[in-house]
């Protein structure tokens, strides 16, 4: 029972509050350390030269005149790093993206790095130093990638036998297509395209490395996951993974785009090579060409269906551009695709495709958002053909529990249902529209994931706890993992602090990504409780000199029981705390576990628009965002969680796109002409929690970071046509798009 | 990098006249340490006019107003009389970036800073604002539309700097607006700008400017498209011509932030609204 996962409907005392953020008033003051506010004796500054070809094969390097400079002390080139060429297939190009070999494979690619005392002598030296370019074709968009005769991005990929920039093919579904389309009244056919976007933190990437003679090193580091950066680390430059400490600084934001090394690995080589600190913190500029953005997409969508709107057959190909090296956004992707419904015939086709772009990285439920545009926006249009109501159609063919999934499992008990019942139910949905708007909704789905986690809760000698975990805490986990370690014990929030400890102090803990920080350190942490209060059970039973099974724990208390023992006063755990000396020292608890279990979550959206048709510019004037969140821990929190996923996928749907001119180099490389929305231009995003309890969690907690990223681009695809009387196929739907849509549209 | 603070624009002249190397003149630096701190400039010399007494004054002057090269966007949104007279020029400028950028940026740092997209700058155009230029030599009146010659590029001779601007004496029956399009709300670039002034005699326009930014290599002063509302009530058919004559005045790029085909529209869209919020500004009725 005591490592029993199930959830068990237990009341919660403290779990719940809005209580306040432990990490705000450091924040707000300006005390809290960020990957860039670290600093060590005798540091140098380390920058990156980077290619402004898109595609070329790396000649020469002369670095001589730039080692010549006065404070330059150390200038590394791939010829530094080991050469991975014919190890493990990840590493390889993890290890090439961060410094090139023998070609730049885009815009923005690293080609040498150097460290110097100052930033004036290592630009300078970045200057000096000579690289000798054959240039060679390139090509950005994903379309133009597939096409017969296009510049191959890795000569060595292929696919079926031949050379080609198709680096991956994934198939999900079940059922007979082909079949179902025979049964369909009508069948819709539509095409969408989606442009790369950028997770957009505001912390640049930034980290302090050193490396001591004896090959051990320590790196400060902006991440969502020092243990997996350690690993990385470790592999890339031969290191051990003992002797490498990595620190997770304060966090500015992530979004998937701080799960991966860039400068990292870079900086250690050059703090190896120059036996000195070196810190390195990326400039906007290189962040947006040289650190991961989402994928773009291209995808062809095929749904029949019945007069009646049952669905009966769903078909979607989608191509995601994964930037030079493969991924397996294709696959995520195809998993999502259709997982909101119920359906006897289902098929998704993810594409891996190579391109000269910058290395892609997660994003916010990555790979999501753009299958859902195809697949939201064409039911949308279905059920208008048919004349059901968008929210009704889609309940006729929703998913429940007991639903063979589109990607394979069985559901379990899940909230799509519940989450398109509250739609329905919403005023927003009745609310006034006026002319030149219009309302759009639609769904979306996310996993989440569990993982490896490792915690320790120590017992202080006042009896305060502090919790240490090893999931970064991008997303508010410290609050609420003080409030699960608060609940188990039976004391108050105040009386907790959680910290994030290093990768010296821990069991390795997967990264904070897939919504699975508070899952499964929540998890880890709920057993580590459990364990303290058992050894304070014991202590206390020492301390009445009584038999410990005559001890219970109660409201953050040991308690005798039983008729022998049940009139003694119960002891505070702060009492047990204060004897612990004398008892047999510290007490604590600790727990790691590969959490599984960790359970889907569903969203769905509402938004309202006004288009103006004269200038095509959208203004979104109403936002809705309905989640299953399992359990909210901490509501504040996860109605955060649902806005900034909200708003990032608002962004994504009206203007975020990175821009690519004829020569393959990225032309909007910073926040003034990288459009993400700045505060006015997003009402307050209105939010709606459910609570379907995660039958595999004993809080009943599913991960709710990413799920409302999804929905966005549909539901506001949605509402824009609805306003205009025009679809929208391309994301983002800018001004001159629409303005464009409408004039071929005739309108 | 040497950084001056003169008190007097003589003494700045003096200091700019002397240098060997690169200047910049540092007035809010809302641009320039932007520039600065992404290695796009390598100043010799800077020199910032803020300690420059009468370069932080508006003055209203028996010909209109005189706005010092140091006055900020909030200084200029807090001047009522100017509000009143010459709502499109304020409202124009302290469009300029956010809340933070407006305590520091400037008209003139707009204007020198020689974007195609300066927001003040059609606005100042359209107001028949001039720039006091000040050399060593003497003192010259410049029209504002005759300041910029090409992306980045003036038509200040070396040793010069722009003391003030000059806003006219606003008659009866006037109004100004600018207008902008940026796909956000705030702290953007205008994709496309457009200004008009004008004034009514008897319910009739009678006088008119019209400017446009972001359209072309320089803020355009659209003679054309002022004579298309000139005798007219703003009626239909006269904001079409106008319309017209803005698109047909564009010569814009292809970029990242709009295409040639959307700010052409784009220009004659706004410059029909520009014409009916001035129009209404200067009571006239349709």
């Amino acid at each position: 029972m005591k490592h029993d996962q199930k959830y068990t409907g237990q009341e919660f005392k403290v779990v719940g509050a809005r209580v306040e953020r432990p990490d705000g008033v450091d924040k707000v003051t300006g005390r809290a350390r960020y990957g860039a506010d670290a600093n060590a004796p005798g540091q140098l500054v380390g920058l990156v030269l980077r290619s402004s070809h898109a595609h070329a094969r790396i000649v020469k390097i002369d670095t001589s005149k730039a080692e010549k400079v006065a404070g330059v002390k150390a200038v590394l080139t791939s010829a530094d790093l080991p050469d991975l060429t014919n190890g493990d297939a990840g590493n390889y190009a993890t290890l090439v993206n961060c410094m090139a070999r023998d070609r730049v494979l885009y815009d923005g690619h690293a080609v040498a790095a150097v460290a110097a005392t100052d930033k004036s002598s290592a630009k300078k030296a970045l200057k000096l130093i000579k690289v000798t370019y054959e240039k060679l074709p390139h090509v950005t968009d994903v379309d133009e990638a597939l096409k017969k005769g296009a510049p191959l991005v890795q000569p060595t990929n292929k696919q079926d036998g031949k050379p080609s920039n198709k680096s991956g093919h994934f198939e999900f579904g079940h059922g007979d297509i082909e079949a179902g389309l025979l049964e369909a009244d009508i069948v819709l056919e539509r095409s969408y395209k989606t442009e790369q976007t950028h997770q957009g933190y505001i912390e640049p990437h930034a980290c302090l490395a050193t490396v001591g003679p004896d090959g051990s090193g320590e790196l400060w580091v902006t991440t969502q996951g020092h243990f997996s950066f350690r690993i990385m680390c470790a592999a890339l430059l031969g290191m051990d993974v003992a002797k490498l400490k990595v620190t997770s600084s304060e966090i500015g934001g992530g979004f998937g785009g701080k799960t991966h090394v860039w400068i990292e690995p870079v900086a250690l080589a050059l703090a190896r090579k120059s036996n000195r600190p070196v810190k390195m913190v990326m400039s906007r500029e290189e962040v947006f060409k040289a650190s991961g953005p989402t994928c773009a997409t291209s995808m062809d969508v095929k749904i029949g269906a019945k007069k009646d709107g049952t669905i009966t057959a769903a078909f979607i190909e989608c191509r995601y551009s994964d930037g030079p090296f493969p991924g397996i956004w294709g696959m995520l992707g195809g998993m999502t695709a259709w997982a909101c419904y119920d359906l006897k015939n289902c098929k998704a086709v993810g594409v891996d495709v190579l391109v000269n772009r910058p290395k892609v990285a997660a994003y916010r439920a990555p790979s999501a958002p753009m299958m859902a545009f195809g697949v939201e926006s064409t039911i949308d249009q279905l059920a208008k053909e048919l004349d059901i109501d968008p929210v009704e159609f889609r309940l006729r063919n929703v998913a429940k529990e007991g639903t063979r999934s589109s990607y394979g499992p069985i559901y379990g008990p899940i909230g799509i249902e519940p989450t398109l019942e509250a739609v329905r139910d919403h005023p927003h949905m009745r609310a006034k529209l006026r002319k030149n708007q219009g309302r759009g909704m639609a769904s979306g789905f996310w996993f989440n994931i569990g993982g490896q986690t490792c915690s320790d809760l120590n017992v202080g000698v006042d009896g305060t706890v502090n919790l240490t975990v090893g999931t970064v805490d991008v997303g508010g986990a410290r609050a609420s993992l003080s409030l699960i370690a608060a609940e188990e014990l039976g004391i108050s929030y105040d009386q907790v602090k959680t910290n994030i400890g290093d990768t010296s102090s821990l069991g390795h803990n997967d990264t904070t990504e897939g919504s699975r920080g508070t899952f499964s350190s929540g998890m880890a942490t709920i057993f580590a409780a459990r364990e303290a209060i058992e050894v304070m059970k014991s202590r206390a039973a020492q301390m009445w000199g009584i038999p410990e099974d005559a001890v219970e724990w109660k409201d953050g208390e040991a308690r005798a029981v039983g008729a022998e023992h049940g009139n003694l006063p119960a002891l505070s755990l702060k009492e047990i705390a204060a004897e612990a000396g004398a008892t047999g020292g510290p007490i604590a608890g600790h727990h790691e576990v590969t959490a599984d279990g960790s359970g889907v979550s569903f969203a769905s959206h509402i938004c309202d628009v006004e288009v103006d048709p004269e200038t095509g510019k959208t203004t979104v004037l109403r936002y809705t965002v309905v989640q299953d969140a399992g359990k909210a821990i901490h509501p504040d929190y996860v109605e955060g969680q649902f806005q900034g996923a909200a708003a990032q996928g608002i962004g994504w749907a009206l203007n975020e796109e990175y821009v690519y001119g004829e020569d393959g180099c990225l032309q909007n490389a910073g926040f003034l002409d990288y459009r993400v929305p700045v505060c006015s231009d997003l009402p307050f995003i209105d939010t709606k929690i459910l609570e379907i309890p995660n039958p595999n969690h004993p809080y009943g907690i599913r991960g709710v970071g990413e799920c409302s990223i999804v929905p966005p681009l549909a539901a506001i695809g949605n509402a824009v046509s609805n306003a205009v009387g025009v679809r929208l196929n391309h994301v983002p739907m800018s001004p001159p798009r629409i303005l464009k849509a409408l004039d071929d549209a005739g309108a | 990098m040497r950084y001056e603070s003169p008190k007097t624009t003589k003494e700045a002249v003096t200091l700019l006249s002397k240098e060997k190397g690169k200047t910049f003149v540092l007035a809010g630096g809302t641009d320039l340490l932007v520039k600065l701190r992404m290695d796009m400039i390598e100043p010799d010399l800077m020199i910032d006019i803020k300690r420059i007494p009468a370069m932080n004054e508006i003055n209203k002057t028996a010909t209109g107003f005189k706005i010092g090269a140091a006055v900020s966007g909030r200084q200029l949104g807090a001047s009522k009389a100017l509000a009143k007279a010459w709502p499109g020029v304020v409202e124009a400028t302290n469009l300029i970036g956010s809340d933070q950028i407006q305590g520091r940026c400037t008209m003139v740092g707009n204007l020198c800073n020689a974007s195609p997209a300066a927001d003040s700058v059609p606005a100042m155009i359209a107001a028949g604002a001039k720039a006091v230029v000040v050399g060593k030599a003497k003192r010259r009146a410049v029209a504002v539309e005759n300041i910029v010659t090409g992306p980045g590029q003036t038509s200040l001779a070396k040793g010069e700097i722009i003391e003030a601007i000059t806003l006219p004496k606003r008659p009866a029956k006037s109004g100004d607006a600018y207008l902008r399009f940026i796909p956000r709300t705030e702290m953007d670039i205008a994709v496309v700008g457009v200004a008009v002034s004008l004034t009514c005699k008897r319910g009739v326009i009678d006088s008119a400017r019209v400017s446009l930014g972001a359209v072309a290599p320089t803020p355009l002063l659209v003679k054309e498209a002022a004579a298309a509302i000139i005798g007219t009530k703003l009626d239909k058919e006269a904001l079409e011509n106008l319309a017209a004559a803005c698109s047909a005045a564009c010569n814009p790029i292809d970029d990242k932030r709009g295409t040639v085909e959307y700010r052409v529209r784009v220009a004659g869209v706004l410059a029909k609204r520009a014409a009916n919020i001035a129009f209404e500004r200067a009571g006239g009725k349709k």
